[in-house]
């Protein structure tokens, strides 16, 4: 039997072998291996990342992602907007987490400019990220529902997600791409009934918890399916540059929010949920119990939330001076940075956005090496990667 | 946060050890716990399907009627227009600075004054991102951000709108 | 082999105008016609009843718009399908490519032919009825392994691959349940079977055989479920991880065959299923004369499909809960668990039959 790649002309397109991939030789007993091109059209793949997967069998052997089918170049068209316009470019990184995205880019203008931030914004823009966290961990939720077969969680996932979707509406005015956020607080002051609002979504997000908890953490079969599925070790974690909930779940403790406490974070008691073994159930159970922290984050700010300024005084203009500057937050996938060179100007010179998907994405190989198909849409689902921010 | 990663706290709480009956080994225990875990999964569903009153649709195109759009909703930008037909715009195209895109163009005109006013107000709908900047850089109130979001069109042209219904101010 | 005789009053007055051979021709005729009808209203008013339930289940409200409730959802979707063309990938073996889709479909066809919908309300009574059904159902796996390896897709082969594994192990526990019902039943004939639970909801084979019925009536419907392809064992589809599994390549018509073939084969399984443990067309009794004589006012096939249906709700209940498992955890939960269990269920229920240990 000649090799896949000599045959594409007879059995149609698909088989030539990707650009940089290898079969090994046929085996004594006539078996071989093969490869499967996962994506970039795929269920499980959440977007338009292409996963070439060496198959033996069900087996996986190798995985290699092929990224860039929605690259934008967001850093290069960041030259040529001012830095407040480019802010919302970063809602188009990880849309799920597009308010925290914006975050990191008004706290790199701040420092530049030393603007200071009144304690109001601070504390709004404290319960916002939060609540964005919870709403990309519910979406989390129900597509890792979703991809291990039970779709009913999918559609919970999604309902509660709207409650908070619809607050982010009335807050800012958009469901996905926020553009909330400015150097020196925010857009425009919460709603008058933004706490009360606040506190009914926690109350039924508690109850929703305990539900999903029964409904999928209990569930033996996820359990089978998770459980030692696609370790990562801590050290292989760190030097993949794992950071987030994946690296928290190999034992990374290292959360932005509490090692380099940004805004307000400081003053609230939170913990950091640790894993172990760094397989699935514990990436699972590291963003439910995240979930649970950030509602007791919530619960500490909307219980003391100042009154007064939501934003310091506007300037007619930033004019960043000349130097680099960098600022860090945690979002829902981990440690997301910019670093802005600036050359005394309105529009960055350079700017950066450090994704924390890229790093994570880059052991999916690891992970995955040994384990069934099924096993790597249990590893892909748990890394919870958003493409457009891997490609940017 | 230079230097080596920190090491675990010992009061971070453990999401390692997997929730399950019985001590982790397989046993009767554990096998009859997870067997009653799955009926209360299925006891969940059933929750729902016993109680219509948790079905959260909305059927879309029936209850245009009745759509409510917060205060605060992005839709595509408008120029609010008075009684007599006139809007507050001058011209000061500090809004097409504002915007990332280049979605507006401001094109102006001389009144019989021969004082620059607002000639066209173009408004590119198809490569604006709704991002609200050009209504935070405007000083006098002339834009907004409209509730229209049934913006599909068979073509770009239709996309190409100006806002004000007349020159000048 | 001679089959019983089945003397619904319609045939019987057929048989009396026409000399014989006619006879048993317009009955044939009249049973294939009936047949059809019911495969075609029942896969189409499953698959309405399936997207309203997943719909309940879900908070959602399913299909609306078409006809009242949605009802006529399923015939625009026939319509759509129907209409699209019919595609042919290249590289596909045409015979077994378009063979394939017509395979799972005949398969339900002919094990609804011994189905018992009531007293005389049977296209033919054989009297190894179990073992023709085990035989022709296997039709369906066939379907299913011939048009994956056909279609020239990776994802198509892995599919079939699956459920070539996964059917073929889950018939085994499937056949001894059923191996234990005809033990019971003391026949194999699915109408002496049900007539073998005469008496009260409690002669019923699922209450009759203390534990041993109840344990057999778990393991029938898991090993169905997994005969069904339906979630949580439908690692041959496996949408999240092969798209579309077996029928990944397949569209228009060729792609609803497949599709009713599952909706059909459910409601078989679950007739089957209602035959062997509820007591199949047998109006229920609980030994309370007022009670019982209201419930055998109704005919014996609404019985039936009252008991067909709240098994189909159950199929779609486990579906719409769990998630999948994967295809070594499958095979080793046959293997190692439902199978020896089987066995063991089997010996037990010799033990009460042998003894009378019996509900009285």
């Amino acid at each position: 039997m000649p090799a896949p790649s000599q045959q594409s002309d007879v059995r149609g397109e698909g088989y030539a072998l990707p650009p940089g991939f290898s079969l090994r030789e046929t085996r004594a007993d006539g078996s071989q291996e093969y490869f499967l091109n996962m994506g970039p059209q795929h269920p499980s793949t959440h977007g338009v990342l292409k996963l070439v997967v060496r198959l033996d069998g069900e087996t996986v052997v190798e995985v290699v992602p092929h990224l860039g089918f929605i690259h934008r170049a967001i850093e290069k068209m960041g030259e040529n907007e001012t830095f407040v316009q480019y802010i919302h470019l970063t809602d188009r990184m990880d849309y799920l987490s597009s308010h925290i995205n914006n975050l990191c880019v008004c706290m790199a203008i701040e420092k530049a400019m030393g603007i200071g931030v009144p304690e109001r914004g601070e504390y709004i823009r404290v319960v916002v990220s939060e609540l964005q966290r919870i709403q990309s961990h519910l979406l989390w939720w129900g597509a890792f529902g979703m991809d291990l077969g039970a779709v009913s969680a999918f559609l919970y996932g999604f309902k509660e997600r709207e409650k908070i979707t619809a607050l982010f509406e009335e807050l800012c005015g958009a469901r996905l791409t926020m553009n909330f956020f400015r150097p020196g607080g925010s857009n425009a002051d919460v709603p008058e009934n933004f706490p009360a609002r606040v506190k009914e979504i926690l109350e039924d997000l508690k109850f929703s918890l305990d539900e999903f908890d029964v409904l999928v953490s209990k569930n033996p079969i996820i359990r089978e399916r998770t459980l030692g599925v696609g370790a990562l070790p801590r050290e292989r974690a760190i030097n993949y540059g794992c950071s987030g909930p994946v690296g928290r779940a190999s034992g990374i403790d290292f959360d932005v929010r509490k090692h380099d406490p940004y805004s307000v974070y400081d003053r609230f008691q939170f913990d950091v949920p640790l894993g172990k073994h760094g397989d699935c159930y514990d990436r699972y159970m590291v963003r439910m119990q995240e979930m649970r922290e950030s509602i007791r984050i919530l619960e500490q700010a909307m219980a003391s939330f100042p009154g007064g300024q939501y934003r310091s005084k506007e300037k007619p203009a930033y004019k960043v001076p000349a130097g680099s500057y960098y600022a860090n937050v945690e979002t829902a996938r981990g440690l997301y940075a910019t670093y802005m060179v600036s050359d005394n100007s309105f529009k960055p010179y350079r700017i950066k956005s450090r994704s924390p998907n890229l790093s994570n994405l880059s052991a999916i190989n690891e992970m995955s090496q040994g384990g069934k198909i099924a096993d790597l849409v249990a590893i892909l689902s748990t890394l919870d990667l958003i493409i457009p921010d891997i490609d940017r | 946060m230079e230097g080596e990663m920190p090491q675990p706290a010992a009061s971070a709480p453990d999401a390692g050890t997997p929730i399950m009956p019985g001590d982790g080994k397989p046993s009767l225990r554990r096998f009859l716990g997870d067997a009653v875990n799955m009926f209360k999964g299925m006891g969940v569903t059933f929750r729902y399907i016993r109680k219509p009153s948790r079905v959260v649709t909305r059927e879309y195109p029936e209850n245009r009627e009745t759509l409510k759009f917060p205060e605060r909703f992005r839709g595509q930008v408008i120029m609010p227009h008075d009684a007599n037909g006139d809007h507050t715009c001058t011209a000061c195209t500090l809004c097409e600075k504002a915007c990332p895109n280049g979605s507006i163009s401001i094109l102006t005109t001389k009144n019989t004054a021969s004082k620059r006013v607002l000639g066209a107000f173009v408004y590119r709908l198809s490569s604006c991102t709704l991002c609200n900047l050009c209504i935070e850089a405007c000083p006098f109130d002339a834009i907004h951000m409209g509730a229209g979001f049934e913006m599909a069109s068979y073509s770009r042209e239709p996309l190409d709108l100006i806002l004000n219904k007349k020159e000048g101010r | 082999m001679k089959a019983y005789a089945v003397n619904h009053p319609i045939g019987d007055m057929i048989r009396g105008m026409l000399p014989a051979p006619w006879a048993a021709a317009a009955n044939g005729a009249l049973a294939v016609g009936l047949i059809a009808g019911l495969v075609t209203v029942m896969a189409i008013f499953l698959i309405w009843l399936e997207r309203k339930v997943c719909a309940h289940f879900q908070a959602r409200l399913g299909p609306t718009r078409v006809g009242p409730f949605g009802l006529l959802q399923p015939i625009a979707d026939a319509i759509k399908l129907l209409m699209k063309e019919n595609l042919r990938p290249r590289g596909v073996d045409n015979l077994a490519y378009f063979l394939a889709p017509l395979l799972p479909i005949t398969g339900s066809f002919l094990v609804l032919a011994v189905m018992p919908f009531d007293h005389d309300l049977q296209v033919v009574d054989l009297p190894a009825g179990v073992v023709y059904v085990v035989a022709v159902s296997g039709l369906g796996i066939l379907g299913i392994l011939i048009g994956g390896w056909g279609s020239n897709n990776k994802y198509s082969l892995l599919g079939s691959m699956r459920s070539g594994a996964q059917l073929f192990s889950y018939e085994l526990s499937l056949v001894l349940c059923m191996l234990l019902i005809v033990m019971a039943s003391g026949s194999a004939s699915l109408r002496e079977i049900v007539l073998a639970q005469q008496g009260t909801v409690l002669d019923w084979w699922i209450f009759k055989l203390p534990v041993a019925g109840l344990l057999a009536f778990a393991l029938f419907m898991i090993s169905s479920t997994a005969e069904l392809n339906r979630g949580p064992l439908d690692l041959s589809e496996a949408e999240s991880e092969l798209t579309g599994g077996f029928h990944t390549e397949y569209a228009g018509i060729s792609f609803s065959m497949f599709f009713l073939a599952e909706f059909v084969n459910m409601f078989a399984s679950a007739g089957l299923g209602a035959t062997f443990f509820l007591g199949g067309f047998l109006a229920p009794r609980f030994g309370v004369p007022p009670l019982d004589w209201a419930l055998a006012l109704l005919p014996g096939v609404v019985w039936f499909f009252v008991k067909v249906f709240a098994l189909i709700f159950l199929y779609m209940w486990f579906r719409w809960t769990f998630p999948r498992l994967r295809i070594d955890h499958l095979l080793s939960l046959e293997w190692k668990f439902l199978l020896p269990v089987s066995l063991a269920n089997l010996l037990l229920a010799a033990t009460l039959i042998t003894f009378k240990w019996m509900l009285p």
